[in-house]
């Protein structure tokens, strides 16, 4: 069966400094991968690399998302065939109202998937029911995407984008940076209603405090740019006691 | 010694002496009114057509950009106004009052001059000039003087005049809808006025328009008086054919406690040079002046604003922004002058330019001269390139580049339109900046 994510000896590099380093990762549909690792691991540049962000350069290895090259793609194809990457600085956009955004993304998925596009009703009413899920004022909907919103409230618009657009694979780059005890809690509730058997997640957290919330059926270390162990929940555990200090060492 | 070095005449300024020679005769005027033309184009004589060392100009020169002097254009036939009749089809069907000036004249019969609200009154420029009255009037500052004013007064055939009373409310807008539909390439010269009543309250809309395989040139002036307490709404769109010259001075006087409201809106045409000289006359004048520019392919677009604060307590605003892709280029240039009386002048001006392409140039130069001591003034300018991270970001959610840049550029310009505050306008001038993304492709 192809696995949801594949990725092989993935190499990348910006500004010429070689970032990821053979990285293999497979996530099967249904399962929560979370990605730990120290400052400078790599972490962030896996979630830019899979989404397609412009300035890195990708010097091996390969990546399918359900079997499709994914690294060919532009980032818009990469989320119109199911890849979501909730941001760890969400941007703010002044003059681009929430919903509009919203609906704009919504549609042009559905048009490239070849669905039909939905009607601004349809979408308002869906975005409202999400909006309620997450304890989104419908008020911020109006508002300038992001613009004003305070850390707890951009997390709950990412949690609010992923739920609309449906992905089958979902990056979370340091959801938990940002957000106090109760929004954590709600962001988490969002993200633990997505799981689905069908769908797939990559959590990247530096501390494990996230992950007692969205609980992972499997813990993978990164450390300069690989993967350099790969365990169950309760590794987590363990390098909350014991840090990332062997495995700086280990990697170096 | 002192020898006077005269540069060599253009192509140009050559064709429009010879113009003018055979033409004067025929232009509208009594005696006085041809002594001013007269006047008039012996000072264009003397400064010839401007070019990059007139400061004023500075960007925009005239002399490498107009190649050549047009006729005028013949009157325009029956066939040529009927085909007119679809001018300023982008305010179709909102009921404005529509004023209709073909190739430079004003076409009662084809005008909507029906059931006129009382103390509004429309007269055209030709009947006036005739009569040897005076359109247009120049305070102090140096618009009188400006090279393509007195070229315009040499030359002005035709136009409006509009008076609305005092303490008249107008609920329909008065559209002044110019067109060029001549094939022939022609020089159209007009001058119009609107005079406000104080207290009245009006919203004018004025659209210029013509064919896109036409070198025609364009040279307009209106004139916009504010009564104290007044308010003018004003918005102008310049969506002139692609290989069109287009010259057109503002010129406005606010009165005390007035208000000037004015949106310009510049999309079309291949020289464009919209000059606005505002005088806050009264006390607590307050204006409000915000425009977009959105140009591609060789486009040159300049804005030169003069802003003069003659009274006290007067509060201005201005908002320039400008959309500038491929090998386009944007001028702004705007000068705030607060005079010695005018205490407690607020002024802000703002001037941003987004360049989408590596060739699209922006020129922005702002200036404050102040001879009052207790005022706020402040004026900015930003040129830069849309951002990277945030059409990553738009795109990380599934939407296309193209479509990413136009919600971007959407947002930019979205602030000057959005401050319009008649919803059938700024409905109608948003579908025009959705129009020109969608054109961008």
């Amino acid at each position: 069966m192809t696995a949801l994510l594949d990725i092989r000896g993935l190499k990348a590099e910006i500004d010429g400094r070689q970032i990821l380093n053979g990285l293999d990762l497979t996530v099967g549909k249904g399962e929560i991968h979370a990605i730990m690792g120290p400052n400078g691991a790599g972490k962030s540049t896996l979630s830019y690399v899979l989404s397609g962000k412009p300035g890195y350069e990708i010097t091996g290895g390969e990546v399918y998302l359900n079997g499709e090259d994914l690294l060919a793609m532009a980032p818009d194809e990469r989320a119109a065939k199911g890849l979501f990457l909730a941001f760890q600085y969400p941007l703010e956009i002044p003059g681009v109202a929430t919903l509009t955004f919203l609906r704009t993304a919504l549609n042009a998925q559905r048009k490239k998937r070849g669905e039909e596009e939905l009607s601004s009703p349809d979408v308002l009413k869906r975005v409202r029911e999400l909006a309620k899920q997450l304890s989104i004022d419908p008020e911020m909907l109006k508002r300038p995407l992001n613009v004003g919103f305070s850390g707890g409230e951009k997390k709950r618009n990412e949690t609010l984008q992923m739920a609309l657009l449906e992905p089958k694979l979902c990056v979370l780059d340091e959801t938990d940076s940002g957000l106090d005890i109760d929004a954590l809690r709600i962001v988490a509730d969002g993200v633990n209603r997505l799981r689905a058997a069908d769908r797939g997640m990559v959590v990247i957290t530096h501390y494990q405090r996230l992950l007692d919330y969205i609980v992972p059926d499997i813990v993978h270390v990164l450390a300069a740019g690989r993967i350099v162990k790969t365990g169950g929940k309760e590794l987590a555990l363990e390098l909350e006691a014991t840090g990332y200090a062997q495995y700086q060492s280990e990697a170096a | 010694m002192n020898a006077e070095i005269r540069p060599v005449k253009t192509a140009a300024e050559i064709g429009l002496a010879d113009l003018f020679a055979s033409a004067r005769q025929h232009l509208p005027g009594g005696s006085e009114t041809k002594a001013l033309r007269l006047g008039a184009f012996d000072s264009f004589v003397a400064q010839g057509l401007p070019h990059s060392r007139v400061e004023a100009w500075r960007y925009t020169d005239l002399r490498r950009l107009v190649r050549d002097a047009k006729p005028l254009p013949a009157p325009p036939d029956l066939a040529a106004a009927t085909a007119a009749g679809n001018a300023g089809a982008l305010f179709a069907g909102l009921g404005f009052r529509r004023l209709l000036i073909v190739d430079g004249a004003f076409i009662p019969e084809l005008s909507d001059l029906a059931d006129l609200e009382a103390g509004i009154s429309i007269r055209s420029t030709a009947h006036l000039l005739a009569a040897d009255e005076p359109i247009l009037s120049f305070g102090p500052g140096s618009a009188g003087g400006d090279p393509a004013v007195v070229l315009n007064a040499a030359f002005a055939a035709d136009g409006v005049v509009i008076r609305i009373d005092a303490n008249v409310v107008l609920e329909r807008p008065i559209h002044l809808a110019y067109v060029t539909a001549s094939a022939t390439p022609s020089a159209m010269f007009t001058q119009s006025r609107l005079q406000v009543g104080s207290g009245a309250r009006v919203t004018l809309v004025e659209t210029h328009e013509g064919p896109d395989q036409s070198d025609y040139q364009v040279n307009t002036a209106l004139q916009l008086v504010v009564g104290d307490e007044a308010r003018l709404d004003h918005v102008k769109t310049t969506d002139e054919g692609g290989a069109a010259l287009h010259v057109a001075t503002l010129l406005v006087e606010v009165g005390a406690r007035a208000n000037y409201r004015a949106f310009g809106f510049t999309t079309g045409g291949s020289v464009v040079r919209n000059q606005l000289f505002t005088t806050l006359a009264g006390e607590g004048a307050d204006v409000q002046i915000r425009q977009a520019s959105l140009l591609a392919g060789r486009q040159h677009a300049d804005t030169t604003l003069a802003i003069d604060h003659a009274a006290a307590g007067s509060q201005s605003r201005e908002i320039f922004k400008a959309v500038v892709d491929d090998e386009a280029r944007a001028v702004f240039q705007g000068k705030i002058t607060v005079q010695p009386g005018a205490q407690k002048t607020d002024a802000r001006m703002m001037a941003r330019a987004l360049l989408l392409s590596d060739d699209a140039v922006a020129n922005c130069k702002p200036e404050l001269e102040i001879f009052a001591d207790d005022v706020q003034c402040g004026h900015g300018t930003t040129t830069g390139a849309l951002d990277d991270q945030l059409k990553f970001y738009l795109m990380a959610r599934g939407i296309p580049a193209k479509e990413a840049e136009a919600l971007l550029i959407q947002a930019f310009v979205g602030e000057v339109i959005d401050a319009i505050e008649r919803d059938d306008l700024r409905e109608a001038l948003s579908l025009a900046m959705t129009g020109w993304l969608k054109a961008r492709g």
